[in-house]
């Protein structure tokens, strides 16, 4: 078949998928914007009410924007907790060593475990730790958020670990040869070689770790519930309990969910732009 | 083979789509004989109902398709299914507040059946003329204990109080005496605790920030003399009684299983737990609660030593006061379903609540206390709970506290007090600042969920 043949046939072959996306994303997506500008009990039955919504989800309380204060912290310090740790790792485990595959497996483990679950697990432990000063992790915010921060470097180190141990393993051998050869110490070659060139990895883990961090839900949902008085409400838990608290209020829920997409959208396109613009050829 | 290869690959293109239509469309297919759909908002009874369902057909031919709404999701699940072709034509609604979410889909139904039989009309939900709300179970709530326990502390020597039996326990004085000397004396009667955990876990605190609530409130609107049925009367509240509520927050948090700093992640199933093992001797639930105590594995309470006091408060006169007896739990019928519909679901309701069938099955499988005229008093639901609130609400010179709650503006207003409950009692914040930020939540939330 020469290009203009299948040029032809294009369509045919595209449409399942391409109908399957609309209807899957699409729609319920470009649906969700509409209805953050109405008023509605169900999607079948909305008012438009303009942008009323977004004045009220920006004005009526301070709920999103404290949310968007502890999201953004949290963010922070879990984007820079896990690269860390799961660069650490993945340098230790890339070393020729007995049990590294075991190692690289039970490392990658708690990411197979559902947010909910894990959640529950860790209100269990950290409760338990807490217990002996006799409080619990709904005490003060700053149990919640270390709580929260521990159990989401937890979860991600591993997933992030492998990444960065397949960055890593993609180093061309000679080039260390070479710089071993020039005399570069293990800290030169660390920061001087290896950094630059697993440079696609950490904007891989970074942007991972970025939407991660801002889309928690279950966690924060099963750990902390926003316990004390909402000052560890995430911003996904936050648009939740906008939509389901208080009755005529769904259009605020979406309209904050509209703003969340946005936001989200923007930091990771500018993070990609940050870190993509050190990558380098080896 | 080229040409066979092109056949190929157009005919599996057309069966996928052919697939992808038909799930589509197959959601969207529509009956021609009347059913009734309802949706369930008791998942512990789901599949008693589906047999009831299955009854109805069999005796009128009408079909009963009964879904139920998992724990806690049914105003979720019913705006999702509200948007479908098939939307619900019987579900419910939890009061004057839920009726304002779905306003538009209530249809009136001052004209039905079951409603003229409704034992006290009062108890409906009105809006204007029209009739958009009928209850169809009574529940009640108090503070459950266990009389062995409590025996034992009347037969033990060197008491501080001399009641001889619960029924000398009337006010909240002497309900505190009683309850600080049984929490003293808690290594003699082998509890850790009076009171079982005040669980105040988000979304676990129902019991303190609805409940418990709802009785210092139901003061302040009685000695207000506040029009219940009308918005703006209720959209202020000076929490009056705060200290009263104050007063048995503190019993329960000061005499319990639990220490205060570690109530935050307390459940409700914990709670029950507590007291299903006897390592408490009281507990504040509804008799709803009654199978969640007996479904604990070990359960060492006996059915007939799980009795009810009313829940003392501190207010002048509450000798008389009885249990809290009320429902959060309406009919309604879908406006926007043909008038066939409405009519299938208004008269398969009436046959559940009047014909013999339908009425044991209310009564024993669901263990329902019905507020209907159809039911004789041999109707009772049998467990030990239910039990007690039908002797409470026969008893001579007690009246009930009605369930006020369900004028609280907002879940959001139930969150916000509770967590402010929950830091009461870490000890991180003061009586006064609660009050302030309840009295201000009200009203904020009277006003937003109504504009």
């Amino acid at each position: 078949m020469d290009f203009r043949q299948l040029k032809r046939w294009f369509p045919v072959f595209v449409l399942p998928t391409l109908v399957a996306f609309c209807v899957a994303f699409v729609v319920p997506f470009g649906m969700g914007v509409w209805l953050s500008f109405h008023r509605f009990t169900t999607v079948t039955n909305a008012r438009f009410v303009g942008l009323e919504n977004y004045v009220r989800a920006l004005t009526a309380d301070t709920d999103f924007l404290r949310a968007l204060g502890f999201t953004a912290l949290f963010a922070a310090v879990s984007i820079l907790l896990i690269n860390v740790l799961a660069f650490t790792l993945a340098l230790l485990l890339t070393r020729p060593r007995r049990g590294q595959n075991l190692l690289r497996s039970v490392f990658f483990m708690p990411n197979l475990i559902g947010g909910i679950v894990l959640g529950y697990v860790f209100s269990l432990l950290i409760n338990g730790v807490l217990g002996l000063w006799g409080v619990d992790i709904t005490y003060a915010a700053k149990y919640g958020f270390w709580g929260l921060v521990l159990l989401n470097v937890w979860q991600l180190a591993g997933y992030m670990m492998v990444i960065y141990i397949a960055g890593l393993q993609n180093i061309p051998g000679s080039l260390l040869e070479a710089a071993a050869i020039d005399g570069a110490s293990a800290a030169t070659t660390l920061w001087r070689v290896k950094l630059p060139l697993v440079m696609p990895a950490i904007t891989i883990c970074t942007f991972l770790t970025l939407t991660n961090a801002f889309k928690l839900f279950d966690q924060n949902l099963a750990l902390t519930a926003g316990a004390p008085e909402g000052k560890t409400r995430m911003l996904a838990l936050d648009i939740y309990q906008t939509f389901y608290g208080r009755a005529g209020w769904q259009g605020v829920g979406q309209a904050k969910a509209v703003l969340f997409f946005l936001l989200v959208a923007a930091l990771a396109a500018i993070q990609l732009r940050l870190t993509r613009s050190r990558e380098v050829d080896a | 083979m080229k040409a066979s290869k092109r056949i190929w690959a157009v005919l599996l293109t057309v069966a996928i789509l052919a697939t992808l239509s038909l799930t589509l469309t197959g959601c969207g297919r529509k009956d021609d004989t009347v059913t009734v759909r309802y949706l369930n908002f008791k998942p512990e009874i789901a599949g008693k109902y589906q047999e009831l369902a299955e009854l109805y057909e069999k005796q009128t031919g009408v079909r009963v398709i009964v879904e139920t709404a998992a724990n806690n999701t049914y105003e979720q699940t019913l705006a999702a299914k509200m948007a479908t072709d098939e939307a619900p034509t019987l579900f419910q609604i939890n009061g004057p507040r839920g009726y304002a979410n779905w306003a538009d889909y209530c249809a009136d139904l001052s004209k039905t059946q079951l409603y003229q039989h409704l034992t006290d009309k009062s108890l409906a939900v009105t809006a204007g003329d029209k009739v958009v709300g009928i209850p169809y179970v009574v529940e009640g709530y108090g503070i459950v204990y266990n009389k062995a326990i409590t025996d034992k502390y009347f037969a033990l020597s060197g008491r501080k109080t001399d009641f001889a039996s619960m029924d000398e326990v009337n006010s909240f004085a002497k309900l505190k005496a009683l309850v600080e000397d049984m929490q003293a004396r808690k290594a003699d009667l082998g509890i850790q605790g009076v009171f079982a955990s005040t669980s105040l876990k988000t979304g676990e605190d129902w019991r303190w920030q609805t409940h418990l609530a709802n009785l210092p409130l139901y003061y302040e609107f009685r000695d207000g003399k506040v029009d219940l049925t009308d918005d703006k009367a209720t959209a202020k509240v000076a929490f009056r009684y705060a200290q009263q509520f104050k007063n048995i927050f503190d019993l329960y948090t000061n005499n319990s299983v639990t220490e205060k700093s570690r109530l935050g992640t307390k459940t409700v199933m914990d709670s029950m737990a507590e007291f299903a093992l006897e390592q408490c001797a009281m507990v504040q639930n509804g008799n709803w609660a009654w199978s969640q105590i007996k479904d604990v594995a070990g359960n060492k309470v006996k059915e007939e030593n799980v009795k009810y006091l009313p829940i003392y408060i501190g207010m002048e006169g509450e000798e008389s006061q009885g249990l809290a007896i009320g429902t959060e739990n309406f009919y309604a019928i879908n406006a926007k379903a043909t008038e066939e519909q409405q009519k299938a679901a208004a008269d398969f309701i009436y046959w559940m609540y009047s014909s013999e069938q339908g009425k044991k099955y209310v009564t024993e499988e669901f263990g329902f206390i019905a507020p209907f005229d159809t039911f004789g008093e041999q109707d009772s639901p049998t467990d030990p709970l239910a039990k007690e609130i039908v002797a409470w609400m026969n008893r001579e010179g007690v009246t009930s506290v009605p369930w006020n709650f369900t004028l609280f503006p907002s879940a959001k207003f139930k969150e916000d007090f509770g967590a402010s409950l929950l830091k009461y009692a870490q000890g991180n914040k003061d009586w006064d600042a609660v009050v302030r930020d309840m009295v201000a939540g009200w009203e904020r939330e009277s006003t937003a969920a109504t504009t």
